[in-house]
């Protein structure tokens, strides 16, 4: 049987003579997606701006969507968020909480389904969801915490089991991707909650998995070929774990193209959002990762071993001035 | 590394045999699953937006609480400074004051102060293990007491009235009679309720939202209805609002601020009809302490009304038409069946020490939680196939080693779920299928890497072995990334994400042992028993 090869043999491919244009589109394309976020918005679903929530079944034809609006405005809880979900048939129907009074709330969601059922007779409602607004702040705060944290964790990890340069390399990467991705929810304004957080954390896991082989790689050329010089030893060490890189990615979007197909509805925008999150990924850990160790001076040295002498050269390199 | 001695491939399959034999149980029918020895009921439990049901998030109303607080340091204060041992004993007070935070009063008499600061001192005591009192007692102007409670005191008395909170709504809700309820606290000042399986959460919450504090209170015949309305009351009474729907048109009532009976001495609560009206209704037994105390009142007072109070609103305010003496009573307003029932279980578990308010309600239908797993298992499915596939025809007779540790992979982590008894979410069966596409990374980085290393013109003996060792090192560390983002996911995410957080950190686990460990076991089989000139990679 002769095995399929995703990558021929032997590739040399110039990696790092795009690192100035790729950086530059990486760049344009975080800023658009900072942009995009500020003037559109997140569709920040009610997990974390409060309100209730509902998800409605409707077993005979469809009401228009106009029609539900208006039905739901008589129920008196303001102007409703109406989203199609992905079988024709169902929608989610957002409002945003009484204020005030605690009361009204804790009512609100039952009234909302009432009403509904009331308009829709066929209407079947699948999923009520509640928060009140101190619950969603918590909620946002947390999210906001974890995030942060996992981008900091891991790279001081990177730096820990690397050296400083491979931690910032990792962590502008990891902002690279996580601004994307939120880029991604204000462009399709697919709502973002809970998680949506997970997807985001499961990318940052993820995309790090990436990284951490090429800069195994790097890290062990680096010892092996001391002479080299670094951008031809950065292009070996892409092109050696190109086909790895290029192998696992197919497979876990395969894996993750298959959820977003057949799987449930209710996690469409966290496959969609992971979906990207890999793909964009696997793009920058052959492009992004490694321009960083190119300017963060990155060679033989860096991984010399800490004896007498290794100290003795930091020593040396501070009375030059430099920044050790 | 390639000699893999006997008792090591012997301990590996015992390993995968357990796996194995510990995912059958999650997958039995109830039936059968209900008769297997208690060791082996083990099974993945299945969260609430698989299995269906209602997850409430409620909250203590602090402030509520510290009120209450308050108003017990009051009716302490008095009983205090009566004493003892009769009128000798006491210690005439004024002004006894409640503000927001403290209570205070002033003793008339000079001489008596220290005598009654030793008495205040004697009802506070020290807070737990913080070397405070849970009460301060400080004199200002030199004749009057004040009592504030220190901040150790609050924290215990919220700690105390969330813990008895937590057995009353268990004892509500266990008597819905619902499956497998989950009620624990969380944080300083919430406790979560979990009912799997239950589609209206209105009736959940008309249980656990009310307090449930009833007291038996004589209307005050003498006030002045024109004063009442007005908003006065006389001294010992307070106007008392009539609940929704109640008081035939009347908006309130003034009662005398004694609490003639009150819900702790209650010993039976059920609902019933009224044998004149057939409404529904629910009849109270009280404690041989409160029959007798029913009976003696009512005799003392017949022609008079009392009023029933719940939650500080009047259901009823009946007459009195003849002494009660049975030791039981009804409770009348409006009600239905399912309110009536409601009030009368919420009145036999006793009442709340604390108010609760639902800040978050999640509830989802168990036929969307049914669609989602059906879709869910479709989806794992048919990722598992076509990740099969790939790895078949690009490593070929490495990649079945590689499907094989998947295969094992799959059923590892259904069975670690279900010895640590973990919940399978919604989230967590996405987290489940990215696993299956990540797993295989490990085996890509090894047969990549074999690749290599045969290119290189390495004997097949000596690739396989180079190709483990050198491998080993990034897939060590990739995995460590991976479990940090899964862990801050589990401290930091609420329900359905932990889930998620729990099936990603057990699937990164099995899959390093299988698709390291296992798939090397293969190989150094494979490669000891033919001794392959070259191997096909």
């Amino acid at each position: 049987m002769r095995l399929l090869k995703l990558v021929p043999d032997d590739t040399n491919i110039d990696f790092l003579k795009w690192r100035k244009l790729a950086s530059f589109m990486s760049f344009i394309l975080v800023v658009v997606s900072i942009a995009l976020v500020a003037v559109r918005g997140l569709n920040l679903g009610i997990d974390f701006v409060g309100g209730q929530s509902v998800h409605v079944e409707f077993t005979g034809d469809m009401p228009k969507i106009q029609d539900i609006r208006e039905a739901v405005g008589k129920i008196g809880l303001g102007e409703a968020t109406i989203q199609q979900f992905g079988s024709d048939k169902a929608v989610s129907i957002r409002t945003a909480l009484p204020d005030g009074d605690k009361a009204a709330a804790e009512i609100a969601g039952q009234k909302l389904v009432d009403g509904i059922r009331k308009a829709f007779p066929t209407a079947h409602t699948g999923a009520v969801e509640t928060v009140s607004g101190k619950v969603s702040e918590e909620l946002l705060r947390t999210g906001a915490i974890s995030l942060a944290l996992a981008m900091l964790g891991i790279s001081i990890y990177i730096w820990i089991r690397f050296e400083w340069q491979f931690g910032v390399g990792a962590m502008g990467r990891l902002f690279h991707e996580v601004a994307l991705t939120f880029g991604f929810f204000a462009v399709t304004q697919i709502q973002f909650d809970l998680n949506s957080v997970a997807a985001l954390l499961t990318i940052v896991g993820y995309s790090l998995n990436d990284t951490i082989v090429v800069y195994d790689r790097v890290r062990e050329n680096l010892k092996k070929y001391r002479k080299m010089e670094i951008v031809p030893l950065l292009n070996l060490s892409i092109n050696e774990t190109l086909s790895r890189t290029v192998m696992t990615s197919v497979s876990v979007l395969m894996a993750l193209a298959v959820l977003l197909i057949f799987g449930p509805d209710v996690i469409f925008g966290f496959t969609a959002a992971m979906l990207l999150g890999v793909f964009v990924g696997t793009y920058s850990s052959i492009l992004m990762s490694t321009p960083v160790l190119v300017w963060l001076k990155v060679g033989p040295h860096s991984f010399v071993p800490r004896t007498a002498d290794g100290g003795a050269e930091r020593v040396a390199r501070s009375d030059d001035g430099a920044v050790v | 590394m390639l000699d893999f001695p006997r008792w090591k491939t012997i301990g590996i399959s015992i390993i995968l045999l357990l796996g194995i034999l510990f995912t059958i149980p999650s997958f039995l029918p109830d039936r059968a699953f209900n008769q297997l020895p208690s060791f082996a009921q083990m099974k993945v439990n299945l969260g609430l937006d698989l299995a269906g049901g209602s997850h409430l998030l409620l909250e203590a109303d602090l402030a509520d609480l510290q009120k209450t607080q308050l108003g017990n340091m009051e009716k302490t204060v008095r009983t205090a400074m009566r004493g003892d041992h009769g009128a000798d004993d006491d210690i005439a007070i004024g002004d006894l004051r409640r503000t927001a935070t403290q209570v205070s009063f002033l003793v008339r008499d000079q001489a008596q102060l220290d005598e009654a600061r030793e008495r205040m001192f004697r009802e506070t005591q020290g807070a737990a293990m913080t070397g405070q009192r849970d009460w301060n007692v400080g004199i200002v102007d030199t004749t009057r007491i004040v009592m504030t409670p220190t901040r150790a005191g609050q924290q215990q008395a919220v700690s105390r009235a969330m813990d008895t909170a937590r057995d009353i709504i268990d004892r509500r809700v266990n008597a819905l009679g619902t499956r497998e309820p989950t009620i624990i606290r969380e944080g300083d000042d919430r406790i979560v309720v979990q009912v799997p399986g239950l589609n209206d959460p209105q009736q959940l919450k008309d249980l656990i939202g009310k307090t449930a504090k009833l007291e038996f209170r004589m209307v005050d015949a003498n006030a002045d209805p024109a004063a009442a309305a007005a908003g006065q009351a006389p001294v010992g009474s307070e106007i008392v609002p009539y609940a929704a729907g109640e008081g035939n048109g009347a908006a309130f009532e003034v009662l005398r601020r004694e609490v003639m009976i009150n819900g702790e001495q209650l010993i039976d609560a059920q609902q019933s009809f009224d044998p004149q009206t057939s409404m529904p209704v629910v009849t109270i037994r009280f404690d041989s302490g409160g029959s007798a105390t029913f009976a003696r009142v009512t005799a003392q007072n017949v022609g008079k009304r009392f009023a029933m109070v719940l939650d500080g609103q009047v259901l009823s305010a009946p007459s009195i038409n003849e002494p009660i003496l049975g030791g039981s009573a009804q409770i009348s307003g409006s009600f239905s069946v399912a309110s009536a029932n409601a009030l009368a279980i919420s009145l036999r578990s006793g009442a709340l020490p604390v108010k609760m308010t639902v800040v978050e309600e999640r509830t989802v239908s168990p036929e969307l939680g049914a669609d989602s797993i059906e879709k869910g298992v479709i989806a794992g499915i048919i990722a598992t196939v076509s990740v099969l596939v790939l790895m078949l025809v690009v490593y070929g007779r490495f990649g079945v080693y590689a499907n094989i540790a998947l295969i094992f992979n799959v059923f590892l982590i259904i069975a670690t779920m279900a010895a640590f008894n973990a919940t399978l979410t919604l989230p967590g069966i996405a987290g489940f299928v990215l696993t299956i596409g990540a797993a295989v990374d490990a085996n890509v980085l090894i047969n990549e890497r074999i690749r290599e290393e045969l290119k290189r013109g390495r004997r097949p003996f000596q690739a396989v072995e180079l190709g483990y060792t050198e491998a080993s090192r990034a897939i060590f560390d990739a995995n460590v990334t991976n479990v940090i983002a899964a862990a801050l996911m589990f401290w930091f995410g609420s329900g359905p994400i932990k889930g998620f957080a729990v099936v990603l950190t057990i699937g990164i686990v099995t899959s390093v042992f299988t698709a390291v460990t296992v798939t090397r076991m293969f190989a150094a089989h494979w490669l000891r028993a033919k001794r392959p000139a070259a191997i096909h990679l």
